[in-house]
């Protein structure tokens, strides 16, 4: 991709970013570990690849996004507050109960939420499931949705793998945040998914690996998948979990907590600091 | 005439299927749930999901996003039990337009067994807030609640059996959700029952007024939202209250009367039901027997409910 376009979206995802930690600051819980991780690749769709319109969010022809490890919400609020189908402001509101940020992704309270997750392994078969339907109604949408690593231990996974493959579902690209941590530790010490690339190709589907913080590795990644035809795609993406915040990174002890204040400015200024040197 | 209410369902599909807006799964089921006769009539409309439940769940949720109406079948126990909790976190959460329609409740799968035999289905989808939960007693309230649901937005729970039952109805009925149904009149008693113990509940009428008493009988087809009038007028009226339902007497309907009385008119209710334990294999007509899902049970209920109210 262009430098020009690089260097923005490098800069959104820092903002991303920074939204990310106000959001569980101001919440006083939630999930920056791997809300951080995936920051560049919800980035990458949704800034550069995604056709979705906040002034219409229910919109039938758009594309769609499920975040199937929904404990990630801080990361979709922040794309969607920088997208436009939510107020900026309403992100301080996160978790609390007045609010209709829910701790876990809501489809029916949130503008540019296509589907609710929070327990693992749903979530890839609602989009299992929409992009059947874009099938039948000879749609053009594409289907998008991002898978935790740890996830991969739900049994409903693995049937979803085996749907998405058989119905030959190449509108549905998926994305492995392989960050390698979950909540009890290393995921290959409490229960070992691997190996991740070998299984997805098993189960049939189309596997391309990428750095999931190099933004062209990511762009390619899709633009991949788009000209695969009768296969589903898996973006394995090798993540950090934390990724961007020096004292967060591949820290699982980041997985569900919220930084204090002194945490919440040091992040902050880290990732001010990261945008400075961008220079955009 | 005897018809299952898994059949009747088969041909209330291929009846109003023509609607582009409906989406039938199943999960490698579809010549007992009798979803197979739509699959042949609109083949692109219907999706196995093979013997995968959590995934036809949550997939069907998805497509539920997409402005469809869709019908996601299997026996109870893998359907609503197994899938529970993608039931609640994918469907009823989002209140989406996803129907169970759920063969093979209860003791009358017979000879299959207690793992095949759902006796907590209720109980668990009408916990469930956003859900609806209906139990016909015959083939045509199963065609008719077939084509409400159809037209309801949201998401349903339809308890369907295996075993051939009786007519009930005849072509003028006319099904309405959430409206209780009352068969017959009477001021001493009142049998209320759901799914096929409307038919031993009818028994039980004519027994008892041979005995000279007037029991009056009511249909509940939807468990939940359930007709509280039509519960309260009938423990007002006739003073005892008989239940009964092919399920677990906790959770069930007879639990949800209870609730219904409590609230608004404390009465004597007698449940009859499966007494908390598993099925077994059987003939169904034997394990009906052997559970007391009888016309002589309610009969008996029916007496100590009467004997309760003059205390």
């Amino acid at each position: 991709m262009e430098q020009e376009l690089l260097l923005k979206l490098k800069r959104k995802a820092a903002d991303v970013r920074k939204n990310i930690i106000d959001e569980v600051f101001s919440a006083g819980s939630g999930h920056p570990g791997g809300s951080l991780s995936c920051a560049d690749i919800l980035t990458v769709l949704y800034f550069k690849h995604m056709n979705v319109n906040s002034s219409t969010p229910k919109d039938p022809d758009r594309d769609r996004f499920v975040l199937s490890k929904g404990h990630a919400s801080p990361v979709l609020y922040s794309v969607l507050a920088e997208k436009g189908f939510i107020p900026k402001k309403d992100l301080l509101t996160f978790r609390q109960a007045d609010s209709y940020l829910e701790g876990h992704p809501s489809v029916k309270d949130v503008p540019g939420v296509d589907m609710t997750t929070g327990s693992l392994g749903q979530g890839i078969c609602a989009a299992c499931g929409m992009a059947q339907m874009g099938k039948l109604d000879k749609k053009d949408y594409r289907v998008y949705a991002i898978l935790g690593d740890g996830e991969l231990q739900e049994g409903q996974v693995w049937e979803a793998m085996m749907y998405a493959a058989h119905y030959k579902l190449d509108n549905l690209t998926a994305f492995l945040d392989h960050n390698g941590l979950q909540i009890d530790g290393d995921i290959t010490k409490v229960m070992s998914p691997e190996p991740v690339a070998a299984k997805f190709e098993a189960f049939g589907w189309n596997v391309i690996i990428v750095d999931g913080h190099d933004m062209n590795q990511i762009d390619n990644a899709i633009e991949k998948a788009k000209k695969t035809k009768g296969k589903p795609t898996m973006i394995v993406a090798e993540t950090v979990k934390g990724k961007g915040v020096s004292f967060m990174e591949n820290q699982y002890g980041w997985h569900g907590k919220a930084p204090n204040q002194e945490q919440r400015d040091k992040a902050i200024a880290e990732l001010d600091a990261y945008i400075e040197n961008l220079g955009v | 005439m005897k018809k299952a209410t898994r059949a009747a369902y088969g041909e209330a599909l291929a009846e109003y299927g023509s609607n582009e807006r409906i989406i039938v799964l199943d999960a490698d089921l579809s010549k007992s749930t009798m979803t197979a006769t739509f699959k042949e009539l609109y083949p692109e409309r219907f999706f196995n999901t093979g013997i995968a439940e959590a995934n036809m769940i949550s997939s069907a949720a998805g497509m539920a996003t997409c402005n469809k109406i869709v019908f996601a079948s299997s026996f109870a126990i893998f359907a609503a039990v197994r899938a529970a909790e993608q039931i609640r976190n994918s469907v009823c959460y989002p209140k989406l337009n996803v129907k169970i329609a759920a063969t093979h409740a209860g003791i009358s799968v017979g000879e299959d067994g207690a793992t095949h035999q759902a006796i907590e289905d209720i109980a668990i989808m009408r916990a469930l807030p956003n859900m609806t939960v209906i139990q016909p007693c015959d083939g045509r309230e199963t065609k008719q609640a077939v084509k409400a649901i159809i037209d309801y937005n949201g998401p349903v729970y339809l308890r369907l059996g295996r075993l051939a039952v009786e007519d009930i109805y005849d072509n003028s009925y006319e099904f309405q959700i959430g409206k209780g149904v009352q068969l017959k009149d009477g001021c001493d008693v009142t049998i209320i029952a759901t799914g096929l113990m409307v038919k031993p509940a009818l028994d039980a009428y004519e027994a008892l007024r041979s005995q000279g008493i007037l029991a009056r009988v009511i249909n509940i087809h939807t468990i939940k939202p359930i007709d509280r009038e039509i519960i309260v007028k009938a423990a007002r009226e006739t003073g005892a209250i008989v239940t009964a339902e092919e399920h677990n007497i906790i959770g069930g309907l007879g639990s949800a009367v209870c609730e219904v009385l409590c609230d608004e008119q404390p009465a004597p209710v007698k449940r009859v039901g499966i007494e908390d334990k598993f099925g077994k294999s059987g003939k169904p007509e034997d394990l009906i027997k052997m559970y007391g899902l009888t016309a002589e049970n309610i009969i008996i209920k029916a007496k100590i409910a009467m004997a309760l109210k003059k205390q």
